[in-house]
């Protein structure tokens, strides 16, 4: 059991929005180690453990964690080398120069 | 609050660090992908800060005085267990004639994963290597080949599948130190977070 | 049906809501359905779920997620809950939980597992035990919706007597147009069954699926083992894994 112990970067949602105004489960993430993109939700989210650590499901690196205090949290995205997110159309920024 | 709801026993025996509660069981934490290392490729290094490595074999690991520490774990997240016994080398051994001025120590595992300690942490019979647990070998969940255990500390500086130990002047923080959890992590002064 | 963020995935900041047992269903032995009350509920999509939260009178707290089991009814929604042995929230759910009584339900979460009504492709859901809530909710959206998108939904159970929402699927797979309903049983078949009891394989996968030609949206909820063996067999069977959509569910209750 303990290969199969993790879950989808869906569950990420709920515990990220507590923070942000974006549901970045539903964002398309590219991993720091292997360059693969895709969606945040396709993580491999180990959740029993001190915090959730969010894998690259191609190359199992660590691409988010995220660490609940009850006062505060922690967001760690090193392992993601950018995230894109849908959003509703709006003049880009910066603006054409 | 939700009428009837009681939630994990919780306990104010005093052998339990504040804010924890006694488990039976033995849960499983995990990070990432259980790690299997096969015996005649594992190996321990003890790397000083001035590049000296110790390296000890599956079999020279158990050529060494043994011991057996029953001890008392608690987890950050909140579960203590009472009693556990385990078998390995104290660190103390593996230690011995190694010539550091390093304060600190960063453990590594096999699978990636890090913490740091300081180094008197590990000495005065704190700290084992270990390979058993209740007259078994170390089951791969709960770690092994082998992992360090450091009951005096919150169980995730214990690394689980530890291949080494980096020795170093200044403090490295690991895996979890560099996510919010705390530098030492003492469960009595009940430090989990950083600033705690 | 009004989604949590209708056109982009902007939403604000999640709080938990107060929410009061309104109504509960016994589904099977082990599982049952909760309809909640939830003041200011702002809707949600097929796949979604929440997180619900209890407190204990010293102020301690445990929180798990669950399935959205259908579309909201107005302030009402329903999760339903498979009772884990040794949990610490589900026994609590479906064994002491009054009506009346409050929890408090963080949500909807999830924009990635979810079904919307404008998509017209082909659905394959495959449900592993109580991982067909979820899928269920995207059953029932379909129908309320007038959606054409053509279903199959294949559902692993260990034994007939653990198949939630029994009759309620037996009528849909009759009524609703353009839906197929097939069962894998891996302990113990029905009376009549053909074949034996067996853990889902490429077989069932390959009958009761769609080709990969026909470009379906897969939907797999299940055991995190179960996710794995049919998500591995979907794109073994040439369905790209961006269409191939998981859900796992962890072992804690």
């Amino acid at each position: 059991m303990t290969e199969m112990s993790y879950l989808d970067g869906n569950m990420l949602d709920g515990p990220l929005r507590e923070l942000l105004a974006v549901d970045l489960s539903a964002a398309t993430g590219r991993c720091a180690s292997c360059g693969m993109v895709g969606p945040m939700a396709g993580l491999r989210v180990w959740a029993h453990a001190p915090g959730l650590v969010g894998r690259c499901p191609s190359c199992a690196e660590v691409m988010l964690r995220l660490v609940r205090a009850p006062d505060r949290a922690w967001l760690d995205l090193r392992g993601a080398t950018y995230l894109q997110v849908p959003m509703p159309t709006a003049e880009p920024f910066p603006r054409p120069l | 609050m939700s009428p009837g709801f009681q939630g994990r026993r919780r306990t104010t025996d005093p052998a339990l660090p504040p804010g924890q509660y006694l488990t039976e069981d033995f849960p499983v934490l995990s990070a990432g992908p259980t790690p299997r290392v096969p015996l005649d490729r594992w190996e321990f290094v003890l790397a000083t800060e001035t590049g000296d490595e110790f390296r000890w074999s599956w079999a020279e690991l158990m050529a060494l005085p043994q011991e057996t520490p029953t001890v008392d774990i608690h987890c950050v997240t909140r579960w203590s267990k009472f009693g556990t016994s385990w078998q390995g080398v104290s660190l103390d051994v593996l230690l011995d004639g190694v010539d550091t001025a390093a304060d600190y120590a960063q453990a590594h595992s096999y699978g990636g994963y890090t913490t740091n300690l300081p180094l008197d942490d590990l000495r005065d019979g704190q700290a084992w290597v270990v390979h058993g647990y209740d007259g078994e070998p170390l089951p791969a969940e709960h770690g092994g080949p082998a992992r360090l255990l450091v009951p005096h500390l919150y169980f995730w500086k214990s690394a689980k599948w530890v291949r080494g130990l980096r020795l170093t002047v200044e403090d490295e923080p690991g895996f979890w130190e560099t996510a919010g959890y705390h530098d030492y992590g003492d469960p009595w002064r009940e430090q989990r977070y950083q600033g705690d | 049906m009004t989604a949590a963020a209708p056109g982009g995935r902007v939403a604000a900041p999640l709080g938990w809501r107060v929410a009061r047992l309104a109504q509960r269903r016994i589904e099977t032995p082990t599982a049952q359905t909760l309809v909640l009350s939830v003041p200011g509920w702002p809707g949600h999509l097929p796949g979604q779920h929440v997180d619900v939260r209890l407190t204990a009178p010293d102020g301690y707290q445990a929180a798990r997620s669950y399935s959205l089991a259908g579309p909201p009814d107005g302030d009402r929604i329903a999760l339903t809950v498979q009772r884990v042995p040794d949990g610490e929230v589900s026994p609590y759910l479906t064994d002491a939980w009054a009506e009346g009584d409050p929890v408090e339900v963080r949500g909807p979460v999830g924009g990635w597992f979810v079904w919307r009504s404008e998509q017209t492709a082909p659905v394959l859901l495959v449900a592993g035990g109580s991982g067909v809530v979820p899928l269920m909710a995207m059953v029932r959206a379909r129908r309320a919706a007038g959606s054409r998108a053509p279903f199959r939904l294949i559902y692993s159970v260990r034994t007939p007597a653990d198949v939630i929402y029994a009759d309620e699927l037996r009528t849909r797979a009759r009524d609703d147009f353009g839906l197929d309903v097939s069962y894998v049983y891996t302990r113990e078949a029905p009376d009549g069954w053909r074949g034996e009891p067996h853990r889902i394989g490429l077989a069932d996968v390959n009958t009761h699926g769609w080709p990969a030609d026909l470009e379906p949206l897969c939907y797999v909820c299940g055991p995190t083992g179960f996710v794995e063996t049919v998500a591995d067999l979907l794109v073994g069977l040439g369905h790209p894994t961006r269409r191939v959509r998981t859900e796992r569910f962890g072992p804690t209750g």
